[in-house]
């Protein structure tokens, strides 16, 4: 092993140290920001450092791979033997450069978007934090470790959606998330005990070793438990039926949106199927599920996208549509093509979350120079930006071209590929067809809402107030320099893994063949001649390019009002504005008969009834009951106690005799 | 007439002293004048003396030790508990038990 490749525990490590002396600060110093920033940034760019000595460590000895660094026992129980181990093979690596790299650069604009904020050294406490977990899941060797991390970027997950707890509506939105998000993970520790049964161990390495010979292909318990592993990514990766609390989250500060909730906690369902894509490959039924799954949420957040009005809402309902995209990505057995779309998604969204970001800070920074109250993430308070703020505008319209699909830029290649990959299996079946159209309509409305936010942010006259113009500017360098470095990723992200028709291409897909190679003998082969494969690129063009346009021609930004004048959406406009009354549906069918059995059942009957009444009090009750005879009995008088030895005495008289 | 035997006897004697044994119960319950109940103890134990005597016919003369031994103690509890009610009437000028009541709480 490559000695470099041992210092992968510095990676891990590292964060956590900042999140310790950052905790430490901001309970005992609040005011020292200067340090806040030297340590919170400083360990992630030494992280970040770290992991680029590591990767390129295992590129020397890829061959050899993966490596499994194991630094103690965990727990030993029974035939359970648990060890704290770290797995450093191809798909870890990437997801260790792109955690790392993203991260460092959102804790640089976190800077200067969070520099006014009284709770600075507990932002960047919890910021460091969730880099710890979210290292601790993308290198774990072994499903349970993986699990820690998984819980731990959940629970960083809900301390910084609520970071401005003060206001209710932003501390519902984290519990919302944590507890939807309990509902998945309830999948994971089902899937975690069966694997155990079955298999007798959790590692990595040892489960998916045993799984061809432990499993039926297709049989009833591969499936359940490929199932039960899904749905804790539809939870942590918000897909249908678990996917509201994403756009919730987005009460958090905008970069939090950025890192946790689009470039990686989400992904983490993604990167788990993809690390565990042998036993999915054996659990066709399931596969299907999945990319069945993705597709239609794709579609269905795309449509909800067409209508929000908050600029992190549009970009939320896109990132679980994209999120839908992944999971059919491998769903169809394309798993370094959602690996791939996940890594060009982390740029080009963490673009457009940064961009938003910026656009919002100076919204914000200029309704505060006229002491007024007005949203400042609602695009119609937007328009015309681009004169004010002519980086951000670049940089975002670049992430815009990737996302809608625009040949040359990552977005399009990534995406292409999975559609691709999704249409090269419709001869087995005609559903993958089916998903084919369903994704490419998803990729058309993905085009559409970017244009369309694109417009009403940045283009067409502006609506902010004409006392607020004079005050709206370019954000400081030290948030625009991350958003051109996260705009080059989106810009040409795209050529690591470039189509099968071009040169050089695939590089991605040959990087993980050692990982997915055990899977590819259950898929079916499905191979694209030239022609189909031109075919499809020539379809994504045409969609990306049609989309934009329409929305060009069609959305008149001169014609909108600012938020406050504007009227009530009508129909089924209103239907989309109000994104299809899932919220409304989830909370007539769940939430309220919870709350009422809560009520009138948990509360009333058992807790004050069972327990309150016949457990606590009866027990108090019946004590005393017992101690009011007994001091009955206790007159002190002399000849009473005498009446009752007598009477005793002949009671054992006649007894004995 | 003819002379009672020895087992007539006996029960005749067990009965006598169980009507004594009872008599002073239920002096010592229902009497308050100290000096009664302490009469009423005095013949509870002699009345347990008569019955040893009359079981001593049958079983040996290990019962008739016995009753010298009770007398024997009942004579120091005389001495003892008499001492106790001049004590007690000294103090209070009665000797009714209901007013000797300190411990009763």
């Amino acid at each position: 092993m490559p000695t470099s490749v041992g210092w992968v525990w510095l990676v891990v490590v590292l964060p956590f140290i900042g999140f310790l002396a950052n905790g430490l600060i901001s309970f005992l110093r609040p005011q020292a920001k200067s340090a806040v920033t030297a340590i919170g940034v400083g360990v992630l760019v030494a992280a970040f450092a770290v992991a680029v000595a590591v990767v390129a460590a295992l590129a020397q000895g890829v061959e050899s791979a993966p490596f499994v660094l194991t630094y103690w026992s965990w727990m030993t129980v029974g035939e359970l033997e648990l060890s704290v181990s770290l797995q450093v093979d191809q798909l870890s690596a990437v997801m260790l450069m792109v955690v790392t790299g993203v991260s460092a650069l959102i804790h640089v604009f976190s800077v200067g978007y969070m520099r006014e904020d009284p709770g600075y050294p507990r932002y960047f406490a919890y910021l460091n934090l969730f880099v710890f977990f979210m290292l601790v899941l993308v290198l774990g060797a072994s499903f349970p470790v993986m699990f820690v991390g998984w819980e731990g970027v959940g629970l960083c997950s809900y301390l910084l959606i609520g970071f401005w707890y003060l206001d209710k509506s932003n501390a519902d939105a984290g519990k919302k998330a944590f507890i939807m998000n309990r509902i998945g993970d309830f999948g994971f520790l089902i899937a975690m005990f069966l694997i155990f049964q079955v298999t007798g161990s959790l590692s990595f390495v040892e489960v998916f070793e045993q799984a061809p010979g432990a499993f039926a292909i297709n049989g009833g318990m591969i499936t359940l438990i490929t199932l039960a592993l899904f749905l804790g990514c539809t939870g942590k990766s918000a897909q249908i039926p678990l996917f509201t609390w994403l756009p919730d989250a987005m009460a958090g500060p905008t970069p939090v949106s950025a890192l946790i909730h689009a470039a990686t906690m989400v992904t983490a369902g993604v990167y788990l199927i993809a690390r565990s894509n042998v036993l999915f490959a054996m659990a066709p039924a399931s596969s299907v599920v999945v990319a069945t799954t993705g597709a239609a949420t794709a579609l269905f957040a795309a449509t909800i996208a067409l209508k929000q009005w908050d600029i992190k809402k549009v970009l939320a309902y896109s990132t679980v549509s994209q999120l839908g995209y992944m999971f059919l990505g491998v769903g169809v057995g394309a798993y370094a093509g959602g690996i791939f779309h996940l890594v060009t998604h982390a740029f080009f969204k963490a673009l457009l979350f940064l961009g938003s970001g910026s656009v919002i800070f100076a919204l914000h920074r200029a309704y505060h120079a006229t002491h007024r109250h007005e949203d400042a993430q609602d695009m119609r308070n937007m328009g015309g930006l681009r004169k004010y703020m002519p980086w951000t505008a670049t940089v975002m319209w670049i992430a815009t071209l990737a996302i809608a699909g625009v040949p040359g830029f990552s977005g399009f290649f990534s995406k292409d590929g999975i559609l691709a990959a999704t249409f090269a299996r419709g001869h087995e079946h005609p559903v993958f067809y089916f998903l084919w159209v369903l994704g490419s309509v998803a990729a058309l409305l993905t085009a559409f809402y970017m244009t369309r936010l694109m417009i009403y942010t940045f283009h067409g006259p502006n609506r902010t107030g004409a006392n607020e113009e004079q005050h709206l500017a370019e954000a400081p360098w030290v948030m625009t320099a991350p958003l051109l470095v996260l705009a080059i990723g989106a810009a040409v992200g795209g050529v690591i893994n470039l189509p099968h028709v071009l040169p050089a291409a695939g590089w991605v897909e040959h990087l993980f063949e050692p990982v997915t190679e055990m899977s590819h003998r259950y898929l079916p082969e499905a191979h694209l001649s030239v022609n189909a494969e031109w075919m499809l690129i020539g379809i994504a063009t045409a969609i990306a390019l049609v989309g934009i346009v329409a929305a060009w021609q069609l959305l008149k930004p001169a014609a909108l009002l600012s938020a406050k004048d504007a009227a009530a959406e009508t129909g089924f406009q209103r239907v989309l504005w109000k994104k299809w009354y899932v919220d409304e549906i989830y909370n007539a069918l769940f939430v309220r008969p919870t709350v009422w059995l809560s009520r009138n059942v948990l509360w009333r009957v058992v807790d004050a009834g069972v327990i309150d009444g016949a457990l606590v009090n009866g027990s108090a009750w019946t004590a005393r009951a017992f101690g009011f005879i007994g001091s009955a009995v206790q007159t002190g008088r002399l000849a009473w106690y005498l009446l009752v030895f007598v009477i005793g005495t002949l009671v054992l008289l006649r007894t004995v005799m | 007439m003819q002379a009672a035997t020895g087992q007539e006897l006996l029960g005749s004697a067990l009965a006598v002293s169980a009507i004594l044994f009872s008599m002073g119960v239920a002096g010592v319950l229902l009497r308050r004048n100290a000096i009664i109940v302490f009469m009423c103890i005095e013949l509870m134990l002699n009345a347990v003396n008569l019955s040893f005597i009359a079981l001593a016919q049958q079983l040996g003369p290990d019962g008739q030790v016995f009753v010298l031994f009770v007398m024997a103690v009942a004579a120091a509890e005389a001495a003892v508990g008499l001492a106790i009610i001049i004590a007690i009437y000294r103090h209070k000028q009665t000797v009714n038990l209901d007013k000797v009541n300190l411990l009763s709480g």
